[in-house]
């Protein structure tokens, strides 16, 4: 009777919990990213240095930590992902000075260095994806009246919004965006505009938290040796415990 | 002492009589361990005294390690942390223990105050065990709120000024507590800095005195079991109780084994999930605070959220505050609203069983409406409801229930 109550105990908890923990994604796309890829990785840094880090930064990021983790030469990244005159050292800071830009747009631009984990991948990856233009200029379905200029036009082209009135209840009607679809194409083929994106929001899930490349590594065997200690804790446990069990 | 032994041996023999002359060591160990009778029918319920005995030294450790490289200040205090999870050696992996550790600390001591529920633990002779139990939980609050701000990002801080502005429901003089406890106007630098105070030395040393004292009442009048039955009623000639063992060897190597288990399941979060789904460390609590800028929704830690919901189930704010500290304080006098002659739910009815059962439902459900964002206020206010008919009713069903009679020895 006692360890049904037990069960039911836990049971009781755990179904509790159950839909506590369940995820709630919203509609944001799937960003489908693999940050373990080099490659991927690698290409993202360079399109986040040349596109991201003009007005950017990604303030708790070093330099050098990209030639560790990345596998990239100290020379690849002072040739290509350094702007300025920047040390191997330093942080990853924009060249482009805050409090004038704040002024320029109305809001400086955040730092980046953390926003894989404060919004998560698949809004980075929804987000890049969603800009429309309109009359008065960009336009995003993710994040409306976004301050940012969609500064990758040239690589995705030009989207539009699809709309749609719609009559509520009570008779007012007002236009909703339903789907966008691309007006003017860029350099890159949609497909390829995707994984550009994907490979951004790697890299930036990457900087996020770096140590994400080793602690999961890490973790497998620390899994294994604690598997072995609690197997030979059990047998010592069996054992002192023979005599009282009779 | 053997004659013939090296000089080696004899000068170990030696130092120990010199030591024990002294200082009492060999009785000490014989009390608390080798001779401290525990009821040999402990089940998995037992375990979480001593994980949480485990988290407790996981969290004193990685805290002193986490303060050696962590800042205090309001300007450097989130980049710190961030310095700690890049440039600090296995800084990541402390700071990971200790974020989980916290989360985890709750999970065991929500397990051990619900074993002791369910065996009637706080029974005579036990009412100052679970008195300092209470204690413990209490601080343990306070510890894990303040430490919850030191990050300073935007749940901390925002977090900070939901809980300090509930004082302000104190009447007369609630606007100068609040002042006096942030130091300032708003929550700000001064606050981070005390807080920081009062985490690292003022309660890590209130909660490890309350823990000896808690282990010193417990081990005075001996360790209840499932059965709830007196072990000390039947002794052999030697006056050893016959359902029992020494805690040493026979349940350090079980804890062994179970703390294996704990760690096996530890690892797994501080490795592989470590931000727990956004419950152990928010999303939100990466942006660094932002006096200017309110989140549109500020949920409390998940082991917070059951005490969060019984507040917002009040419209009234000092109602609200007096009703969230009523369910912590109410737990201190479960040992007199518990009137039944039998310890363990073993051998209570079927009253007491569905009571408790409805009680850790309504615990759980609560749990989740502090979290959500637009909780029903009928729901919110019908487990509130149970939460506390739980307690009040206690006297009257434990004085009522037709109760099973208790075996003389311990069962398997």
């Amino acid at each position: 009777m006692s360890k049904l109550i037990r069960f039911a105990a836990v049971a009781i908890l755990l179904a509790a919990s159950g839909p506590l923990l369940a995820a709630k994604a919203g509609n944001l796309d799937s960003a489908g990213t693999n940050v373990f890829d080099r490659a991927s990785l690698q290409r993202g840094a360079a399109l986040f240095a040349n596109y991201c880090m003009g007005c950017h930064s990604a303030q708790y990021q070093r330099y050098q930590r990209l030639v560790d983790d990345l596998d990239l030469s100290e020379e690849l990244v002072e040739q290509y992902l350094i702007k300025g005159d920047r040390e191997i050292t330093d942080y990853m800071l924009s060249s482009m000075p805050y409090e004038e830009s704040a002024d320029w747009f109305g809001k400086g631009p955040p730092d980046l260095t953390l926003t894989a984990r404060s919004r998560g991948p698949d809004w980075i990856y929804t987000f890049l994806r969603s800009y429309y233009l309109t009359d008065d200029g960009w336009n995003n379905t993710v994040l409306e009246n976004p301050a940012m200029p969609h500064v990758l036009w040239d690589l995705q082209g030009i989207q539009r919004a699809v709309t749609e009135t719609i009559t509520d209840d009570e008779g007012n009607s007002r236009t909703i965006v339903t789907g966008l679809e691309l007006d003017q194409s860029g350099r890159l083929t949609p497909a390829d505009y995707d994984r550009a994106i994907r490979d951004i929001t790697a890299f930036m899930e990457y900087i996020a938290e770096p140590a994400i490349l080793v602690r999961q590594r890490i973790g497998v065997w620390v899994l294994l040796f604690l598997t072995v200690f609690t197997f030979l804790a059990y047998l010592l446990y069996v054992e002192y415990w023979k005599d009282v069990k009779k | 002492m053997a004659k013939t032994a090296n000089p080696i041996s004899r000068s170990v023999d030696a130092l120990d009589q010199w030591v024990n002359e002294r200082a009492g060591v060999k009785s000490f160990y014989k009390q608390h361990l080798s001779e401290y009778w525990a009821p040999k029918n402990f089940n998995l319920w037992y375990f979480f005294g001593s994980l949480s005995l485990l988290v407790l030294v996981n969290q004193l450790l990685t805290g002193i390690f986490l303060t050696m490289h962590y800042k205090p200040d309001a300007e450097h205090a989130f980049a710190s942390i961030e310095y700690i999870m890049r440039d600090v050696e296995w800084g990541w992996l402390i700071r990971y223990m200790h974020s989980t550790g916290a989360s985890l600390f709750f999970a065991v001591v929500y397990l051990h105050m619900f074993r002791a529920l369910l065996y009637g633990s706080y029974k005579k002779p036990r009412e100052l065990v679970w008195i300092l139990g209470v204690a413990i939980f209490l601080i343990l609050m306070a510890e894990s709120f303040m430490g919850y701000v030191l990050p300073w990002g935007q749940m901390s801080y925002w977090g900070a000024q939901v809980i300090i502005s509930l004082f302000g429901a104190v009447p007369f003089v609630g606007e100068a507590l609040v002042e006096w406890i942030r130091g300032d106007y708003f929550v700000a630098d001064a606050t981070l800095n005390r807080f920081f105070a009062l985490h690292v030395v003022a309660l890590p040393m209130v909660l490890v005195l309350l823990v000896v004292l808690h282990l010193a009442a417990l081990h005075e009048v001996g360790s209840n079991n499932p059965d709830g039955v007196d072990i000390k009623a039947k002794k052999d000639d030697k006056g050893r109780p016959l359902d029992a063992v020494p805690f040493h060897p026979y349940y350090t190597v079980k804890d062994v084994f179970g703390a294996g288990i704990f760690l096996l399941i530890a690892a797994f979060i501080i490795f592989f999930w470590p931000e727990g789904g956004g419950y152990f460390l928010k999303p939100d609590n990466f942006v660094m605070a932002n006096p200017l800028v309110t989140p549109d929704h500020i949920p409390p830690v998940w082991y917070f959220t059951p005490f969060y919901a019984i507040l917002q189930a009040v419209p009234d704010k000092l109602m609200g505050v007096v009703l969230m500290g009523v369910a912590v304080l109410i737990l201190f006098f479960v040992p007199w609203l518990d009137r039944s002659p039998v310890r363990s739910l073993r051998y209570r009815s079927w009253v007491s069983k569905l009571a408790l059962a409805l009680f850790v439902i309504a615990f759980v459900r609560l749990g989740m409406l502090g979290l959500a964002q637009d909780s029903s206020t009928f729901e919110l206010r019908f487990w509130t409801f149970l939460y506390f008919a739980f307690f009040i009713l206690m006297p009257v069903w434990t004085s009522f229930e037709k109760t099973k009679p208790v075996p003389e020895r311990v069962t398997t």
